[in-house]
């Protein structure tokens, strides 16, 4: 019996008249790395937000180790160990890079050197730049910025929205190596990506959201060998 | 040469009290974004707080209980004018702000009757001291050494304290900051809290030196502050600061001219010429941010 981290049930978001997404059911164990794949718009990145507390659901439940958050502020769901690499990395400009990674650990008061070393591991690019301007890093380095931060906050799920959105091939298979090196250093990940092939190669279970809903589920494997997939969301080789 | 050295003291202090105000516009515009129209006539409420309160208390207790009730009054408008209105437009929140600007004009209207109310003398600030020859009150020499005391410690809270990185970190990103588990309103109310509070002090620095206070005591010393804090290039402390030493000098080396020239009566005139030019060459003003933001 696996431990469930995060339960969404039957979840709805709407957005100014628009229901973005219409009743969503899908669960992330411990130690997983789940993935919802989809094209643009179809309510990936409204589900994250709503999990995250950023935005509030209209309808359905979402549970956060056995605890239902839905409709809690972003501050107390964070508290409970729940971290995001939001889209299009969003790392503080004028912070640098140091205190952005301490920024990520904003909620904790116990000594952060354990962990900062951990992040400088995955990425010593950060170490030897900690003390620049988070905004003069290049893309790459704002992604790996943004990951770390969150690393920071100690979280019991990650929530990754589109890390390699706009990032070079290279880079984006950099990233993808570290999720895969965080995953098995036994942290639960949930990812958002466009990028189907990447995303499926790393996962152990896949969604597939269409138009607000889930179409179609299953491990990373299957769905990478699915034919509507392949025609869907995978094209020829992927779109990485 | 002692008439030069007494302008020049004289345009110092006035300039660090208008600095203690243009800090308050330039914290909040730095988060919220917000000119908040009614910092000036908090300001001139810190300064009837005074007048009442020296009246029936020591100096002693009056001037803690001004900074105190100023600091309650700033963090109550925040939370009943402008955080009700967090997700309006920009335009929402600055019309609530000048609502509020009249809201405290009007009050102070109706408590003091529209006279104009003189202001206590404070022994150690009204007493003289002689300073290379020229006889100069107490508070010319204690203006801008407070001034640059407190801004010293207000740059030490930002740069190297949780809550100063907060601060930080929400004037660039709400969304994000929240996602970091920071309370957007708390951040807001503690940028009020020390706008308010530097208020305060401004208004027992500059109303000793003047006169009387009338309700409309708040709004010239508010619109040249924060003339300074976009001379200094808005959102910047150490830029509001510079601005405002700027504009207090130079105002006072007008009104000091020889009063054959007749240039005198021109000095607020002067301010916002100087604001314009600002606007017209250097828009950011002198310390205004570059963008170093890459997408």
């Amino acid at each position: 019996m696996q431990e469930c981290v995060l339960k969404i049930e039957d979840l709805k978001v709407s957005y100014g008249g628009i229901q973005a997404v219409r009743g969503i059911s899908f669960e992330v164990n411990k130690g997983e790395i789940v993935t919802l794949i989809g094209a643009n718009g179809a309510g990936k990145s409204s589900t994250l937000r709503t999990i995250s507390g950023l935005v509030k659901a209209n309808g359905g439940r979402v549970t956060f180790m056995g605890e239902d958050i839905t409709g809690k502020d972003s501050t107390e769901i964070v508290s409970k160990g729940l971290m995001m690499v939001p889209e299009g990395r969003r790392i503080f400009p004028n912070l640098t890079v140091l205190e952005n990674l301490k920024v990520g650990a904003y909620l904790r008061n116990d000594d952060l050197s354990e962990d900062l070393e951990m992040v400088f591991h995955y990425f010593p690019r950060l170490k030897e730049r900690s003390w620049q301007a988070g905004g003069t890093l290049s893309g790459g380095e704002q992604q790996m910025l943004a990951v770390g931060r969150a690393l920071m906050g100690k979280p019991k799920l990650l929530m990754m929205d589109e890390p390699s959105l706009g990032l070079a091939p290279i880079v984006v298979q950099g990233i993808f190596d570290i999720i895969n090196e965080i995953h098995s250093s036994g942290a639960t990940v949930l990812l958002i990506e466009q990028n189907a092939n990447m995303a499926l190669h790393v996962a152990d279970r896949a969604y597939v959201i269409e138009n607000g809903r889930i179409s179609l589920s299953g491990t990373g494997k299957e769905l990478l060998e699915d034919e509507k997939v392949k025609s869907a969301y995978l094209g020829s080789g992927g779109k990485g | 040469m002692e008439y030069v050295i007494s302008v020049l003291l004289s345009g110092i202090s006035v300039g660090g009290q208008y600095a203690l105000i243009a800090i308050g516009y330039t914290l909040v515009y730095g988060i919220l974004r917000l000119i908040n129209f009614a910092h000036g006539d908090v300001f001139m409420v810190a300064g009837l707080m005074g007048i009442y309160f020296t009246a029936v208390l020591p100096i002693s207790l009056s001037l803690p209980l001004v900074i105190i009730l100023t600091v309650l009054l700033g963090f109550t408008i925040e939370r009943v004018a402008y955080k009700p209105l967090r997700d309006a437009p920009r335009m929402s929140v600055m019309i609530s702000a000048i609502g509020v600007s009249y809201l405290l004009q009007n009050t102070a209207t109706y408590v003091t009757g529209g006279q104009p109310m003189t202001y206590p003398t404070i022994p150690f600030l009204s007493g003289t001291v002689n300073v290379a020859g020229t006889q100069t009150k107490w508070v010319v020499i204690l203006t801008p050494i407070l001034v640059l005391t407190l801004v010293v410690l207000l740059s030490l809270l930002i740069n190297r304290t949780k809550v100063g990185m907060a601060m930080r970190a929400v004037s660039k990103d709400f969304e994000t900051s929240r996602l970091m588990g920071i309370r957007i309103n708390s951040v807001i109310s503690v940028t009020f809290i020390i706008g308010s509070a530097l208020a305060a002090v401004g208004s027992v620095l500059f109303f000793t030196n003047y006169p009387a206070i009338t309700p409309m005591a708040g709004a010239m010393p508010g619109l040249k502050a924060f003339v300074a804090a976009v001379f200094g290039g808005i959102g910047s402390i150490p830029g509001a600061v510079i601005g405002a030493f700027i504009i207090g000098i130079c105002e006072t080396i007008i009104k000091g001219l020889p009063s054959s020239w007749d240039v005198s009566v021109f000095s607020d005139a002067f301010t916002f010429a100087l604001l314009i030019l600002i606007l017209v060459f250097k828009p950011q003003g002198l310390f205004g941010e570059a963008a170093t933001d890459k997408v």
